[in-house]
């Protein structure tokens, strides 16, 4: 088994398929949305491949050591192009072919009119520990 | 005799210990040794006196962690001087444990924990739980906090607020875990009104019993939060709002108001009315009135100000809220609620939208979103 995480960025992935502001859904869509990513996490659970996931606010702020004495610096002069992730799910699963599959589902949650988001996630390895050759 | 039982015992046997002389952190311990002792042999052997026989073991474990400790024999002397443990004392000893608990020296987190821990009687996995921490950083905030205030006489009444401050907190944390932190909040709160006649104390129970009633109507089945108005009001639990009624009513009786009464009237208020439009708005801006003038809180202004949007119309609800800092947590949100009703769906809109954005949680994000997108929809319908 291997460990990856699923990032879900608010900004800087290409555009999705399906590009429609969440506010300018219908409430019924909003909540299919929601319901999808529970029902997915709970399938997970279910298959023994589910780690961890939280969704993180869409205010962050870089924060930068300024030296002895001095307060930290938020905020760097390129504050425009901050990347900021909306969420996470790690998953332990058999092969990366595996965590691609899921990854896939998971951008195929449910936007505007109903249909797949096709957002895209970034899928990251944890580097893990090395399996004995002599096993 | 099940665990929960002895966890109703373990803080009177821990303050018997402190006020023998024993300091927090070993008294913690050798409460711990007995309880393990307690669930080995009372199976078989079952003690007629529970509570009795908990100190005593407690205090023998206590007497030979002492003893083993060499550097401690000054102490040592000193504690053997105490009087051996005899029969257990009828009044409740819990009292102090709170206030030593709530000491000004910790910080709120670390006064949340060992509250759980000292008086509650939860497990540290239960806290840690509780709180989504791991346990190893919750085993760590507990014993520094017993450090904290190991040096702490428990000869002197600490401060009443403070101890109501945490157990408020607790109560706001809600539940995650196998304990239910409101329900908890609510038995020791109980506890705490047993054992001192204190109004904020009343106050302060008749707020957590009047919010706890209405808790299964909050949210949805699928998790997504219900507001006030929309709330299935055959849910709320009758009973619990009847007991914070009337012990609201008590504490009112003896005119000594606090911010805790207060809370617990305007609460009340929401309780009584047998629908959401028969709220008696004027009242309970008159209480939030009284509660400005006892905290000068910004949030209770902006409370206020949704209950002056109810009272005198939106216009009014929104010069209200004018003279607030539009950064306060949820002013956005208050804002469109009240342009809504002013009539101004795409100022609504956006401005559920931006609250979304601002939102301190994933459900309350959910539903600005949906308040949005069904102004939203509203506004293409009509183009």
């Amino acid at each position: 088994m291997a460990k990856y995480l699923l990032l879900k960025h608010y900004r800087g992935a290409p555009a999705p398929v399906n590009d429609v502001p969440m506010d300018q859904w219908s409430p019924e869509e909003i909540s299919a949305h929601m319901q999808y990513m529970n029902d997915f996490a709970a399938r997970l659970e279910k298959t023994g491949e589910f780690v961890d996931g939280q969704a993180l606010a869409p205010e962050g702020t870089w924060v930068r050591y300024d030296g002895e004495g001095r307060p930290p610096v938020t905020d760097g002069p390129f504050a425009e192009t901050k990347d900021l992730i909306a969420g996470w799910m790690i998953i332990d699963v058999d092969s990366y072919e595996r965590a691609v599959e899921l990854a896939g589902e998971l951008s195929a949650a449910p936007g505007a009119g109903g249909k797949p988001i096709h957002e895209w996630l970034e899928v990251r390895p944890f580097y893990g520990v090395q399996p004995t050759i002599t096993e | 005799m099940d665990a929960v039982h002895l966890r109703t015992l373990t803080p009177s046997v821990l303050t018997v210990l402190v006020r023998r002389g024993a300091d927090f952190a070993a008294a913690e311990d050798a409460v711990q040794d007995a309880l393990v002792e307690a669930l080995r042999v009372w199976p078989a052997d079952p003690p007629k006196d529970p509570k009795g026989w908990l100190i005593t073991v407690a205090w023998r474990k206590f007497l030979d962690a002492a003893r083993a400790d060499a550097a401690r024999r000054r102490r040592e002397d000193r504690v053997e001087e105490e009087p051996p443990a005899g029969p257990a004392p009828a009044v409740d000893d819990t009292l102090q444990l709170y206030f030593l608990c709530a000491h000004p020296s910790l910080t709120p987190a670390s006064a949340v924990a060992l509250t759980l821990r000292a008086v509650g009687g939860l497990t540290t996995r239960q806290i840690a739980e509780a709180y989504l921490v791991p346990e190893a950083t919750m085993a760590q905030r507990i014993s520094r906090a017993k450090r904290t205030v190991s040096g702490v006489r428990l000869d002197r009444p600490g401060d009443v607020a403070t101890v109501l401050r945490v157990l408020y907190l607790v109560f706001n944390e809600g539940y995650s875990g196998d304990v239910d932190l409101a329900a908890e909040a609510i038995r020791l709160t109980r506890q705490l009104a047993a054992a001192i006649d204190h109004p904020e104390v009343a106050g302060l129970l008749a707020l957590m019993l009047l919010h706890h009633a209405r808790r299964a109507a909050r949210t949805a089945p699928d998790g997504s939060l219900v507001p006030l108005a929309e709330q299935d009001r055959g849910r709320w639990d009758t009973r619990l709002i009847a007991e914070g009624v009337e012990i609201l009513q008590a504490a009112l009786a003896r005119d000594r108001l606090g911010e805790f009464q207060a809370q617990a009237a305007v609460a009340a208020l929401h309780a009584d009315a047998p629908t959401a439009a028969e709220t008696d708005w004027v009242q309970i801006v008159e209480w939030y009135d009284e509660l400005a003038a006892l905290t000068d809180n910004p949030i209770v202004r902006l409370n206020r100000a949704v209950a002056v949007g109810e009272a005198d119309g939106p216009r009014a609800g929104l010069a209200a809220l004018a003279e607030l800092d539009a950064s306060l947590p949820r002013h956005t949100a208050v804002a469109a609620h009240l342009h809504e009703r002013d009539g101004d769906l795409t100022t609504a809109a956006r401005l559920y939208a931006e609250a979304a954005h601002k939102a301190p949680n994933l459900a309350e994000r959910a539903h600005l979103t949906r308040q949005a997108a069904r102004l939203n929809a509203r506004l293409n319908a009509r183009s």
